[in-house]
C-alpha cells in the first residue's frame, strides 16, 4: 500500500491525467505540482519512479484534521537542534551539533545533520529527522535530473525552489522540517533557509533549531558589533592581526576564521541548550564544492573555551575526605 | 515518568554504599527546562560531618527544605548535645515532607551517613515522605533511569573508598550523557 512513485502512479502522473480514486484509500495526486517533463520519451519503469513526485497513501477517515493531530503526536520527531550557516567571502561555512533528543532523553550523540546533497550542495537538519533525510535526498535525486537534463548544474536558488514548493505541497499535513541549503552554484555562494510551513528565504547567515537564539547571539555579536569593535581597538592602539584574531564576523574573514567563528557558535549554544550537543561539525563550501573542516566533540571544546579553574568546592572536598 | 515539575530545573542524584564508606555524587547543571542557567549548582549538603543531604526536583523548593532541615537539626543538637544519627535524620525529613502532603515539596531526597561502627546508611524518598531503604545504592532525578542501569551494572559489595569514587563517578558521568536535564560535570563525596 505504501509506497513511492510506482510505475503505474508515475504514467498517469506523467500524462498530466487526474486519477479517479476508486479503491476505499485515497491517493494524494500532487501530479500537478510537477513541471518538469520526463527525460526520455517513453515511460520506463526507472524514469517514472524519479520523474513523478512521490505520492503517499491518506487515511481513510472523516476527521483527517484529528487523525493528523494524534499522528503528528504519535511520531513526535526529535526537535533540539542547533545548526547555522553564513556567506563570507570565500564562500559558505555551514555548522551543526549532532544531538537528537526525545523529551529530556538523549537518543544520539552522533547524528549527521549535515547532508550532503552533491558535491557543491549541503542541506541542514532541523526538525523531524525522517521528513528532513527523506526531502533532501529526494532532492538530490532531482538535482541529478536537473543536471542530466540540461548539462549544467543547478543553481542553490533553484534547488531550494524546488524543495520549498515540494514542502508548501505537504502544508499543514504535518512535516516538521526547517533546513538550510547551502551551496556554490554560477552565481557564487548561495544561502537559503526553508521550512515546512512552505517558508524560503534568501540570506547571508542564518539559524535554525531550539538553540539558534543562542548561536545567532555570537554571530550577530560578531557581525554587527564588528565595525565598532574594531574602532574601539584601534582606539586602543590594538590593530591588523590582533583585532582579526577576535574572529568575529566579516565578510572578508578567511576559511580558518569563520570555521572558528561558527565551531563557537555551536558550541555556546550546546553550552546553554540542553537539546543541543555530541559534536560540533564544520563544513565549508567553496569554488570547489565542500569539505568537512572539523568534528569536535563540545565536551573537549568546553575545557578549550574555559579552561578548569581551581574552585573553592573542591577544597571543601578535600577536608569532607579528611573528615 | 516523573511529573513534569520535578523536571523543571533537572538533576542526578545517587548515592552508593561501600565498605564502612559510602559515596554520594550529583550532576552541577541547573537549568529552567532546557536552558542552562548554572554550571556551578550544589544540590548536596553537609549536614553534619557523618550525614549527607541531596535534594532533587524544584531547586527553590530543595533550598528551602535544606533550610528547614538544618534549623532543625540544630534545634536537635543544643537540645540533644549530639549529631543526629542517619536513621533519625532521615525520619526528620520524611516527617518534615509529610507534613505538606497535600502541596508537597518538589523533592526526591537522597540521605546518605555512617552510623555507629561507621554503618553506611543510604535511602531515598518520594515528595510525600515515603521512605525507600537499600543496601547497594539509591538514584534520584531526571537522569534516573539511566543512573538504576549504570549502578545496576557498576555496582560491587564492599568497595573500598578509592573504588567506590570510580564507580560513583563512572556511573554518573554516563548517565547524565543520557539527559538533557543533567550534567556539566559532578560533585562527588566519600565518607
Amino acid at each position: 500500500m505504501c509506497q513511492l512513485g510506482n510505475g503505474e502512479l508515475g504514467y498517469y502522473a506523467y500524462r498530466g491525467y487526474l486519477r479517479k480514486i476508486k479503491e476505499p484509500i485515497m491517493k494524494l495526486d500532487t501530479s500537478g505540482l510537477e513541471s518538469a517533463a520526463p527525460v526520455w520519451g517513453a515511460p520506463s519503469e526507472l524514469v517514472d519512479g524519479f520523474s513523478a513526485a512521490p505520492s503517499f497513501d491518506l487515511p481513510n477517515t472523516a476527521d483527517f484534521d484529528g487523525f493528523q493531530k494524534e499522528a503528528i503526536q504519535m511520531v513526535k520527531p526529535a526537535k533540539g537542534t542547533t545548526t547555522l550557516a553564513f556567506i563570507f567571502k570565500e564562500g559558505v561555512m555551514v555548522a551543526a551539533d549532532s544531538r537528537a533528543s526525545m523529551g529530556g532523553y538523549i537518543s544520539s550523540q552522533s547524528v549527521k545533520k549535515i547532508i550532503e546533497i552533491n558535491p557543491y550542495m549541503l542541506g541542514t537538519m532541523a526538525g523531524g529527522a525522517a521528513d528532513c533525510q527523506f526531502w533532501h535526498r529526494n532532492l538530490g535525486i532531482k538535482c541529478r535530473l536537473h543536471e542530466l537534463a540540461n548539462k549544467r548544474r543547478i543553481s542553490v536558488t533553484g534547488a531550494s525552489k524546488l524543495l520549498a514548493n515540494i514542502l508548501y505541497s505537504y502544508r499543514g499535513m504535518g512535516l516538521s522540517v526547517g533546513t538550510m541549503i547551502a551551496g556554490w552554484d554560477e552565481t557564487g555562494p548561495g544561502l537559503y533557509y526553508v521550512d515546512s510551513e512552505g517558508g524560503r528565504l534568501k540570506g547571508m547567515r542564518f539559524s535554525v533549531g531550539s538553540g539558534s537564539p543562542y548561536a545567532y547571539g555570537v554571530l550577530d555579536n560578531g557581525y554587527h558589533g564588528l565595525h565598532e569593535m574594531i574602532h574601539q581597538l584601534k582606539k586602543l592602539h590594538v590593530v591588523g592581526q590582533q583585532a582579526a584574531k577576535l574572529s568575529c564576523y566579516r565578510h572578508d574573514m578567511s576559511v580558518e576564521e569563520a570555521a572558528e567563528l561558527a565551531r563557537r557558535a555551536i558550541y555556546h549554544a550546546t553550552f546553554r541548550d540542553g537539546a543541543s550537543g555530541g559534536v560540533a561539525s564544520v563544513y565549508y563550501v567553496g569554488p570547489n564544492g565542500w569539505k568537512k573542516l572539523s568534528g569536535d566533540d563540545v565536551g573537549e571544546l568546553h575545557y578549550k573555551y574555559y579552561p578548569v579553574m581551581p574552585s573553592t568546592v573542591e577544597q571543601e572536598m578535600v577536608e569532607v575526605g579528611g573528615a | 515518568m516523573m511529573m513534569q515539575i520535578f523536571e523543571y530545573n533537572g538533576s542526578a542524584l545517587v548515592a552508593m554504599v561501600g565498605k564502612n564508606c559510602f559515596a554520594i555524587a550529583s550532576d552541577r547543571r541547573l537549568g529552567v527546562q532546557l536552558q542552562t542557567i548554572a554550571t556551578d549548582f550544589q544540590r548536596i549538603s553537609k549536614i553534619h560531618d557523618r550525614v549527607f543531604l541531596g535534594l532533587s526536583g524544584l531547586a527553590t523548593d530543595a533550598q528551602t527544605l535544606y533550610q528547614r532541615l538544618v534549623f532543625r537539626h540544630k534545634l536537635y543538637q543544643l537540645r540533644e548535645e549530639r549529631d543526629m544519627k542517619p536513621e533519625t535524620f532521615a525520619n526528620l525529613v520524611s516527617a518534615l515532607l509529610y507534613e505538606k502532603r497535600f502541596g508537597p515539596y518538589f523533592c526526591q531526597p537522597v540521605i546518605a551517613g555512617l552510623g555507629d561502627e561507621d554503618k553506611p546508611f543510604i535511602c531515598t524518598m518520594d515528595s510525600i515522605g515515603a521512605k525507600e531503604l537499600a543496601k547497594d545504592f539509591v538514584v534520584a532525578g531526571t537522569a534516573s533511569e539511566s543512573l538504576y542501569g549504570a549502578c545496576e551494572s557498576m555496582f560491587k559489595e564492599d568497595m573500598e573508598p578509592e573504588e567506590l569514587f570510580e564507580t560513583v563517578s563512572q556511573a554518573l558521568l554516563s548517565s547524565v550523557d543520557r539527559d538533557c536535564l543533567s550534567g556539566w560535570g559532578g560533585h562527588v563525596y566519600v565518607v
